[in-house]
């Protein structure tokens, strides 16, 4: 039994997995996620593939929020963008999927960049709304630009192929987009013990402080933004061969909402709040789909007032989260850690 | 170019525009007060609505009935918004704040759903519908009302705010909060009134919008143009909202009549990326000055 910390080293306080039982928890994890689709049917493999997307896209977005304290509106237009780079690559250009991926994260980098230009000189929810005007400019030119974007229809796009080996099934998909879902969220934990994180972390505490300690705020505030959306625009493109199609439909502006509730739901500002946030978002829905249908056999009216019943649920996850648990899902599991830890002792 | 055609277009969107800056008095007194940003304007617009819709056109009650109260109950609405899940977040961070109303956008709109369905319905008509001409210049009638209610009301609001006891108290609370607290001002209840004050806007010309543009729970989406209208007025300047709102009004009008109708929220965010560049708290707004 482990009670407490007594670490003595500042590199031992800095591990990521700093302790045997974390290790071995940890490792637990990265099997189960691989023998997933051994024992998950194609439904649940859908949903744990949907979820890994999100988790990808909530990472970026908690990078830039959560992490740097910029409000971004625009993370489903990013993801978009990075949607249309893989389409247009990929169906009329043939690029192989070991180029379109990178080169979406890259498009919508470069976009991030033009976005968080204005950051400098404007701050919170003008920022923000900012970013919803960039994200409204970019919807309207993935409907409108036909030649390129293929108009309302959308482009249809030729499945992923990896070293020959063609990834048609949601099932192939799977251990590509839950790698890179592990990737991305060991790249971003491993970002903030870096110089690098730590000054976007002073950028939120305290922007005048952090250039006063010599951080130049425009260049890493862009490097947020640009970091941010290379998640979103790699999530995208995973989104993109995923479902197979992408319209302008498929990026709402009520995403860049769901993405924004997910890491407040899961806690801004941690790693684990993106993860848990995206999973919990993902899913909540799901479940009451589920509850609809199986009620529907006893109250044939279920899915007409069920169905509006997901919004609601969905604003008073928010609205109650926010005012009772303000740190979110990732509050409560160290709250659970630290009763692990602690235990026998009050926590 | 058609210069009569031009007119009775840009009368149109100034009509529009009378509305806009009406809802947008509305959310600048709740940003001067508060210091929140209210994204659940459109629900507030579209709740009141349904309520008008509810007493005049299922129960049938005359119009000079349901009115006051569709417009009471969404005052309340406004109030308990503030009161139950607002006041809960004083002091904390700005962006929790707006995602709690983006969060409360989203029950209402679940609960029209569930209330009155997903399908577009029609107001009773209650404006008089009578062809107005200014010169040769033909101007529909509903806009026209619609314009001439909320430049009334706006007129109110403003002499209310010069001139009364509350409006002495929410300038006060606006410009400094400690201090109109050290003064003996009540200032949650301001906050309370500010909220009651900006949902009877909302409610007014949510009533007048789904007028003549009919009524769904997808409504809300106007309260983008509004965003688009303080951010550009600056957050906290009532001029920057009235002119703003006539500005943005008239803007999206030409815009979606000249380019076509999908160019219409281009056009305004275009406006407001320009703005914002060139001046990040609008034309109005004041100007938040760093000091170490």
């Amino acid at each position: 039994m482990r009670i407490g910390d007594a670490k003595t080293s500042y590199i031992a306080d800095e591990q990521i997995l700093d302790t045997p039982v974390r290790r071995a928890w940890f490792t637990a994890l990265l099997v189960l996620i691989a023998a997933f689709p051994l024992i998950g049917n194609d439904y649940t493999i859908y949903l744990a593939c949907l979820v890994a997307i999100n988790v990808i896209s909530a990472t970026g977005l908690n990078i830039l929020t959560g992490f740097t304290g910029q409000i971004s509106l625009g993370q489903a237009a990013f993801m978009g963008l990075g949607g249309y780079t893989v389409a247009v690559l990929a169906s009329r250009w043939g690029v192989p999927f070991i180029f379109t991926l990178p080169l979406a994260g890259l498009a919508s980098a470069a976009f991030g960049v033009l976005v968080g230009l204005p950051s400098l000189r404007v701050k919170g929810l003008y920022l923000a709304i900012a970013t919803l005007a960039a994200s409204v400019i970019l919807h309207f030119v993935f409907a409108h630009w036909d030649p390129v974007t293929g108009g309302i229809g959308g482009i249809s796009i030729p499945p992923a192929s990896l070293f020959g080996y063609v990834l048609d099934r949601d099932r192939d998909m799977y251990w590509l987009i839950m790698a890179l879902a592990v990737l991305a969220c060991m790249g971003a934990r491993n970002l903030f013990r870096t110089r690098v994180g730590r000054a976007f972390i002073a950028i939120r505490d305290r922007d005048i402080s952090a250039e006063v300690l010599g951080i130049d705020l425009l260049r890493w505030k862009l490097y947020a933004f640009a970091l941010s959306s290379f998640y979103a625009g790699v999530a995208g493109g995973l989104f993109a061969y995923f479902f197979r199609v992408v319209t302008p439909e498929s990026f709402p502006l009520t995403m860049s909402i769901f993405f924004l509730a997910a890491i407040i739901v899961g806690g801004m500002g941690t790693i684990m709040g993106g993860i848990l946030g995206a999973i919990f978002m993902t899913l909540v829905p799901e479940a009451l789909r589920f509850i609809t249908s199986a009620v529907t056999p006893f109250y044939p009216q279920a899915p007409v007032v069920l169905s509006p019943m997901r919004e609601v649920v969905f604003g008073l996850l928010i609205v109650l989260f926010l005012i009772f648990e303000p740190h979110g899902l990732a509050e409560m599991w160290r709250r659970l850690r630290r009763f692990f830890h602690l235990w026998p002792f009050r926590t | 170019m058609d210069w009569l055609f031009f007119g009775e277009v840009s009368l149109a969107g100034l009509a529009t525009g009378g509305l806009y800056a009406l809802i947008a008095l509305g959310f600048v007194i709740i940003y001067k007060a508060t210091r929140v940003i209210n994204f659940a304007v459109g629900e507030m617009m579209m709740i009141s609505a349904y309520l008008f819709l509810t007493f005049a056109g299922l129960l049938d009650w005359p119009w000079y009935v349901s009115l006051p109260l569709a417009v009471i109950g969404g005052s309340l609405l406004g109030g308990v918004i503030e009161r139950v899940a607002i006041r809960p977040m004083l002091g904390e961070n700005p962006i929790s704040v707006v995602m709690v109303t983006i969060g409360i956008a989203s029950v209402l709109i679940g609960l029209a759903e569930m209330l009155w369905t997903a399908d577009p319905q029609l107001l009773p008509d209650f404006l008089p519908g009578e062809p107005l001409f200014i010169g040769e210049m033909y101007v529909a009638p509903k806009s026209a009302w619609a314009f001439i209610i909320a430049a009334c009301v706006i007129a109110i609001y403003l002499l209310y705010f010069r001139f009364s006891r509350g409006g002495v108290a929410l300038r006060a609370t606006a410009s400094d909060q400690a201090a109109a607290y050290s003064m003996g001002i009540a200032v949650p209840k301001v906050f309370s009134a500010a909220w009651i004050a900006g949902a009877f806007a909302a409610a007014i010309s949510g009533i007048l919008v789904a007028a003549s543009g009919g009524l769904s729970p997808q409504m809300g989406v106007v309260g983008l143009s509004i965003l688009v209208i303080v951010i550009l007025g600056g957050l906290d300047s009532i001029l920057g909202a009235l002119i703003g709102g006539l500005f943005v009004g008239w803007f999206e009008t030409i815009a979606g009549t000249y380019l076509g109708g999908e160019y219409r929220q281009l056009a305004t965010f275009s406006l407001l990326a320009l703005i914002l560049i060139a001046r990040p708290y609008g034309l109005f707004g004041t100007r938040e000055i760093e000091r170490l």
